[in-house]
């Protein structure tokens, strides 16, 4: 299936976000899109998707033009698309999530045992079959159903996969299967569209790179023929010096101690402090425990045993607003379920947490907090720039992640915690994120990154305490560590 | 009216480059504004064209004090629906004030009787509430189990009508400043200042946050819990106002009053564009939906329709708004 896109635009309510997109792919391609946030990636998909019809310009299946109205005239012309979002039904087993309205049946009921022998078939197929198909989809870790969630595009045998971040809640032996999966797909035939903000996965797999920004596709190459800075370089439009801040600094005051904290079944006695000035790395894979600590230091959850201090006095948080009045700030894992509130609009988030404090009689003070507001969108480069009255979901992700830090910087906090803050942000605003992080630490700000990324937390962080199992399993300095530590670490085998 | 919850200054620009005010909340680009207002004056033009005695001054006095009761309930529905939740119990709580009110009208003064029995819906409002936030209860259930609860409460007060004969009851019901009852001004007010609530201040923020994400606000150092029993305390306040303004106004207190008003105030706020998933809904809208409602009982009343064949109608009608609604949302 040879897929082409001449002259594609898109305008949202007289905003053109896409100029004038050429793309082909041929089948047995791997096509890479990259691009910061913003540079229309997501638009380019939901033109491909059927999510969104184009303003103009046209696209051909096999030399034939296609004109998709719904996701469902795409699927019919065998593109899927599989989404950073997942769309499984928790509440169904993965069998269900597979065969979705597609059951064998016996006699007019549902065969169960047919249904699903023939899931683990699909799932065995394309090397999935580490996944029991009787599980309940919500039970699985969210590797497992990102895993699902691309098996269950690929039941139809489409001749066009998009895979829209699909790496980037996946590790290890998970991330291995889906580099083979698309492997054999690529022999198959089928044309696969990747979007990843992972540069080096991109160079290993695709047969061709596309390059997006602000709206056009700026360059098409190979990766024999670039580099990773070159493509850095290419989607920020300048020059990559360095992606790390250097930091020497000399920690200051302890801000931040937890002493034996624990909450049963989730992670057990833990003991850490952090200090101004000092960024601390917390390194754990998945199920480790790292983002339930988070959560409980902020007062989310109570802690079954165990003190948190700051400054020297016990607290005891009943609430995330004890902490917040300490000074405390968390910027959770997952921006969509816990960070922000979608239908609101950037002032109305990013002021969320500060608006109480901003009162004149019992009104809030809208001239003062927009003025404080837009003062953050501009220090967070938040794009565009006159986002305050757009409701946030309108924003890229990089955007909505930095709306989220905004609304914790607005409550100038003593401590901050990071839980992946970088967690499908393209490269460019990672950087950012990092200068920022860099930046206010030099301020005094203790900051914990919590982070499943191991050049991250090597890189942009001074000191990285590593769990494995609800437990502290190492404290590492980052300038005298390695991957290969901090990875023994993190599953248990340090020596 | 201060209408839009969750844009500050929402404007969109119509085909022909004009900018249009745009009322439907959630920052979707249709100018339902347009389309509200032509709706109504389209029943107003039809109800002045085709019934000689629509436009005459004691219906039209009618219309503005029957609006009160749908309006008051739908204000505070909105509040309510607004956080994800929902209140059936307002149609009994407006039994149960009225006829407290009218009970203790012979013994107090009228005022005091009259603040009882508002103060009766804070008090529903926030056992309906604290249920609800502190249990971690569905709100349906909840107050549907308070609809059948209250509306036996006001039987057990009273079996019987109660018909106060001081006059000073009626007073609220049916004194009028020039041309305008006092009960619509007394709507008007809670309309005026629920929407400065809901768009200016924090706890109003708050409330719409919370039915657009409640872990988020939380984890921002809202007491979610505090906020949902507001809402739950605000729409019972209005009920119980709705319950002693209608005694008031028809000069007898039932037990049976109210029976299925919550679901005027439900398609109110439908009608209106509120998700009843939470964090998207808009006052003005409302109101909007309001005068839908409360035009399109008063036609068919004028038209003579029998009453069985009003709620007919006024179903088929909201399911037209309602399509209407979506389908302009579906096409931007």
């Amino acid at each position: 299936m040879t897929l082409e896109l001449r002259g594609v635009r898109k305008d949202y309510g007289g905003v053109e976000v896409l100029h004038g997109v050429d793309l082909v792919g041929r089948p047995g391609e791997v096509l890479a899109v990259v691009g910061a946030n913003g540079a229309g990636k997501s638009t380019l998909i939901k033109i491909l998707s059927g999510a969104q019809s184009m303003s103009a310009g046209e696209m051909r299946m096999d030399g034939e033009a296609v004109e998709f109205r719904s996701p469902h005239d795409a699927h019919a012309r065998g593109i899927r698309t599989v989404y950073q979002e997942l769309s499984i039904v928790p509440g169904l087993s993965v069998t269900e999530n597979l065969l979705m309205g597609n059951f064998p049946k016996r006699r007019g009921l549902i065969d169960w045992a047919a249904a699903h022998a023939r899931a683990k078939e699909l799932l065995e197929s394309i090397g999935f079959g580490a996944i029991d198909p009787r599980t309940l989809a919500g039970r699985l870790s969210v590797a497992r159903q990102q895993m699902v969630e691309i098996a269950k595009a690929l039941v139809s045998e489409p001749r066009v996969l998009v895979l829209d971040e699909p790496s980037a809640v996946l590790a290890g032996s998970d991330l291995a299967s889906l580099f083979a999966l698309i492997r054999r797909l690529r022999e198959r035939g089928v044309l696969v569209i990747y979007v990843s903000h992972r540069l080096a996965e991109v160079m290993e797999l695709a047969t061709s790179i596309v390059v997006v920004k602000d709206g056009r596709v700026i360059a098409t190459t190979e990766p024999a023929r670039t580099s990773e800075s070159e493509l850095i370089g290419l989607m920020a439009g300048r020059r990559l010096e360095q992606i790390y801040p250097d930091r020497r600094t000399e920690p200051g005051e302890v801000r931040l101690s937890v002493h034996g904290l624990t909450r049963r079944g989730e992670f057990e006695d833990v003991s850490f402090t952090l200090r101004a000035g000092e960024i601390v790395g917390l390194f754990g894979l998945v199920g480790s425990g790292r983002s339930e600590l988070a959560r409980c230091v902020f007062g989310a959850e109570p802690a079954t045993s165990g003190q948190v201090k700051i400054a020297g006095g016990d607290v005891r948080f009943r609430a995330p607003s004890d902490a917040i009045a300490a000074g405390l700030a968390l910027v959770t894992e997952d921006r969509k379920r816990t960070g922000l509130v979608g239908g609101m609009s950037v002032l109305d988030n990013i002021g969320l947490t500060t608006m109480y404090g901003m009162r004149r009689g019992p009104l809030i003070d809208a001239a003062r907090r927009r003025e404080r507001v837009e003062e953050m969108i501009d220090r967070l480069s938040i794009q565009p720039a006159h986002c305050a009255s757009m409701r946030v979901v309108n924003l890229s992700g990089g955007n909505q992640q930095k709306a989220v830090l905004a609304k914790w910087l607005l409550a100038e906090p003593r401590v901050l915690i990071l839980d992946e803050p970088t967690r499908g942000v393209d490269m460019s605003t990672r950087i950012a994120i990092y200068r920022m992080i860099d930046d206010l630490a030099r301020d005094g700000l203790a900051v914990l990154l919590i982070s499943s990324d191991l050049t991250e937390v090597l890189g942009a962080t001074d000191r990285i305490l590593v769990m494995n199992q609800g437990r502290v399993t190492g404290e590492l300095r980052s300038d005298r560590t390695t991957e290969d530590e901090i990875l023994a670490h993190a599953i248990g085998q340090a020596a | 009216m201060t209408g839009q919850l969750t844009e500050p200054a929402p404007t969109t620009t119509d085909p022909r480059g004009r900018r249009v005010p745009r009322l439907v909340v959630g920052g979707r680009d249709v100018t339902m504004a347009a389309a509200f207002v032509t709706l109504i004056a389209a029943l107003v033009l039809v109800a002045a064209l085709t019934a000689d005695t629509f436009l005459t001054p004691t219906n039209i006095t009618n219309l503005l004090k029957q609006m009160v009761t749908t309006g008051l309930l739908s204000f505070g529905m909105l509040v309510v629906i607004l956080t994800g939740g929902i209140d059936l119990s307002v149609g009994s709580i407006v039994a149960f004030s009225g006829i407290v009110t009218a009970g203790l009208v012979s013994g107090l003064p009228i005022p005091v009787a009259m603040a009882v029995g508002v103060v009766s819906g804070i008090g529903f409002g926030l056992v309906n509430g604290a249920l609800i936030a502190r249990f971690e209860l569905a709100p349906f259930v909840v107050t549907l189990a308070a609809l059948t609860t209250i509306r036996g409460l006001a039987f057990v007060y009273s079996e019987v009508p109660i018909a106060p004969e001081d006059p000073g009851f009626f007073t609220l019901g049916s004194a009028t400043l020039g041309p305008v009852p006092v009960s619509t001004l007394i709507m008007l007010a809670v309309f005026l200042v629920g929407g400065v609530f809901l768009t200016r201040t924090p706890p109003g923020r708050s409330i719409v946050a919370i039915g657009g994400n409640a872990e988020t606000v939380r984890l921002a150092g809202i007491n979610v819990r505090r906020h949902v029993v507001l809402a739950y305390t605000i729409s019972g306040a209005c009920a119980g106002l709705a319950g002693v303004v209608l005694a008031s106004r028809v000069g007898i207190a039932q037990p049976s009053v109210g029976v299925a008003f919550e679901l005027d105030a439900i398609a109110a706020c439908v009608i209106g564009g509120a998700s009843l998933a939470g964090g998207r809904g808009s006052v003005r809208a409302t109101f909007g939906g309001v005068l839908v409602l409360v035009l399109i009982n008063n036609l068919l009343n004028l038209y003579g329709v029998q009453s069985f064949w009003q709620q007919v109608l006024k179903g088929l009608i909201i399911i037209a708004v309602i399509l209407v609604q979506r389908t302009n949302r579906v096409r931007s």
